[in-house]
């Protein structure tokens, strides 16, 4: 079983928690172009390395932020959004 | 072929045969560099050379032959898909199997098994009737079948009412097929060195050189290679490659894992599918049962094996058959697949001229080995990207027409 700790709920087993996106900026909902938002919703850097993204502890429903090394499954940080700012 | 084994058999000495030639020294330049050493780069090397007459080839594999997915795949082949762009496509790749021994002159134990996805729901019933139906009016045999039906295809399937999920029906596929996956890889490799192909294993390409908008040459660990044209097929580490040449993909990688018993006597004929229990089944030649299950649950490129994964698996497996409870998992492995967004792969020029892409094979790769080789080097040696495959273009996510086969591709719905 593998854990991840939530900023909210602890550690928790790995399976209560969906992932989300990386952490990165939309376009503009009026001003963004057709390529802009192809590239935000379809194309991803994909990095083999450390990714911050977004999960969410399904239970609870509370999205927060995580940092992982996707090249040895190693969770490194993991915080509030409010941090983000 | 018996003379010539008798002749061996009573020779004094048993001169041991090469598969391959062995390895050459890099040329500063060839006409095509494949990068990848699997089944697709190793089928489009031998496609170019054998239908294009383009020789001066190298296909650079950073491992050895045929070791990542190509040896990591559970050896599936069928055509039974749900969009027509998709039945075409796998449909020719089936009818290229089917010959295939006899075209590489090696036993790739192609064995016709017949394949059904069970459905445990109303849901499944309707995506069920859906792909027989749209397989049916493009020439593919599949068909919507009852339990008395599967009872009689399958006898040792639990069709009780008794579990969580009973079995309602099945889109029964009769082509479904099973090969064994490294000699469909071997077979092409050694087909197209004997036509003039150079295999470099153990050349891993740290960089793709791109002048004026086009690719020029790859750095490797042997040094610098200038190329005419390109070719990635690195199914696993696509979006890593495909960043050299500056690209963006439409790819997650997410391991897909698998296990396989101990050997068995013959037991089980068809191929077993269940989308609702993300469970698949057969039995390979050599008596395991091959088993495999949905996508991890979150991106990674380590290819550990998980409990979580082998929980779940069996669970909904001993469900199906009770009688594996006997079996013990002999071995267990994890792949990474390209994951696209709708479920098909990503074929064909890129932004970046005379680079071009096979990548997003998911977990779709295996069946498509011979027509992937095929139309990519068609693709590469006409410049022109072939009806077939041109759905599956990467300018597909520009114009948001994605082709969805998320309901025929996967056991993770």
């Amino acid at each position: 079983m593998k854990l991840m700790t939530c900023p909210l709920n602890g550690p928790r087993n790995i399976q209560e928690f969906v992932q989300g996106p990386v952490v990165q900026a939309m376009p503009d909902a009026v001003a963004g172009t057709d390529a802009e938002w192809a590239d935000y919703v379809f194309l991803e850097a994909n990095l083999r390395g450390v990714v911050r993204e977004w999960w969410c502890h399904a239970p609870t429903n509370y999205w927060f932020v995580a940092e992982r090394d996707t090249a040895s499954d190693t969770i490194l940080r993991t915080y509030d959004a409010a941090a983000l700012a | 072929m018996p003379l010539g084994l008798l002749r061996y058999g009573l020779a004094r000495k048993y001169p041991a045969k090469r598969f391959f030639p062995p390895r050459a020294e890099l040329r500063p330049s060839y006409d095509v560099v494949i990068i990848g050493g699997g089944g697709h780069g190793l089928a489009a090397a031998y496609y170019l050379a054998r239908d294009h007459g383009i020789t001066n080839v190298a296909v650079l594999e950073r491992g050895w032959l045929a070791g990542g997915n190509t040896a990591r795949n559970t050896a599936i082949i069928r055509s039974n898909y749900l969009t027509p762009e998709g039945v075409h496509f796998y449909d020719e790749s089936v009818r290229l199997f089917q010959g295939l021994s006899t075209e590489l002159g090696l036993n790739i134990l192609y064995s016709t098994r017949s394949h059904l996805t069970l459905a445990h729901t109303d849901a499944d019933l309707r995506t069920a009737r859906w792909r027989a139906e749209v397989n049916k009016h493009l020439g593919v045999d599949s068909s919507l079948v009852g339990p008395d039906d599967i009872r009689r295809l399958c006898p040792q399937l639990n069709l009780s009412d008794e579990v969580r999920y009973p079995v309602l029906g099945a889109l029964y596929h009769p082509p479904g097929s099973i090969a064994r996956h490294d000699a469909v890889a071997w077979g092409y490799a050694r087909a197209a060195a004997a036509r003039g192909v150079a295999i470099h294993t153990q050349t891993e390409v740290t960089g793709i050189r791109v002048e004026h908008g086009a690719a020029v040459g790859v750095l490797t660990t042997r040094g610098y290679v200038r190329a005419g044209k390109v070719l990635q097929a690195v199914a696993g580490n696509s979006s890593e490659v495909a960043r050299m040449a500056g690209l963006r993909l439409p790819i997650r990688s997410i391991p897909l894992q698998a296990c396989v018993s101990e050997p068995y006597k013959p037991i089980l004929d068809p191929i077993i599918v269940s989308g609702s229990l993300h469970v698949y089944i057969s039995q390979s030649a050599r008596g395991e049962f091959v088993m495999g299950g949905s996508t991890d649950p979150y991106t990674l490129y380590s290819t550990r094996s998980t409990l979580d994964f082998k929980e779940g698996l069996m669970a909904h497996l001993l469900e199906l058959f009770p009688f594996l409870a006997h079996a013990k998992v002999l071995r267990q492995w994890a792949g990474i697949a390209d994951m696209t967004p709708d479920f098909s792969p990503v074929m064909g020029p890129t932004p970046v001229r005379d680079y071009y892409l096979d990548a997003g094979w998911g977990t779709w790769g295996f069946k498509a080995t011979p027509v992937s080789g095929k139309r990519m080097a068609e693709c590469v040696a006409t410049g022109a990207t072939p009806d077939l495959i041109a759905p599956f273009s990467l300018a597909r996510f520009d114009r948001f027409e994605q082709v969805g086969e998320k309901g025929a591709a996967s056991v993770g719905h």
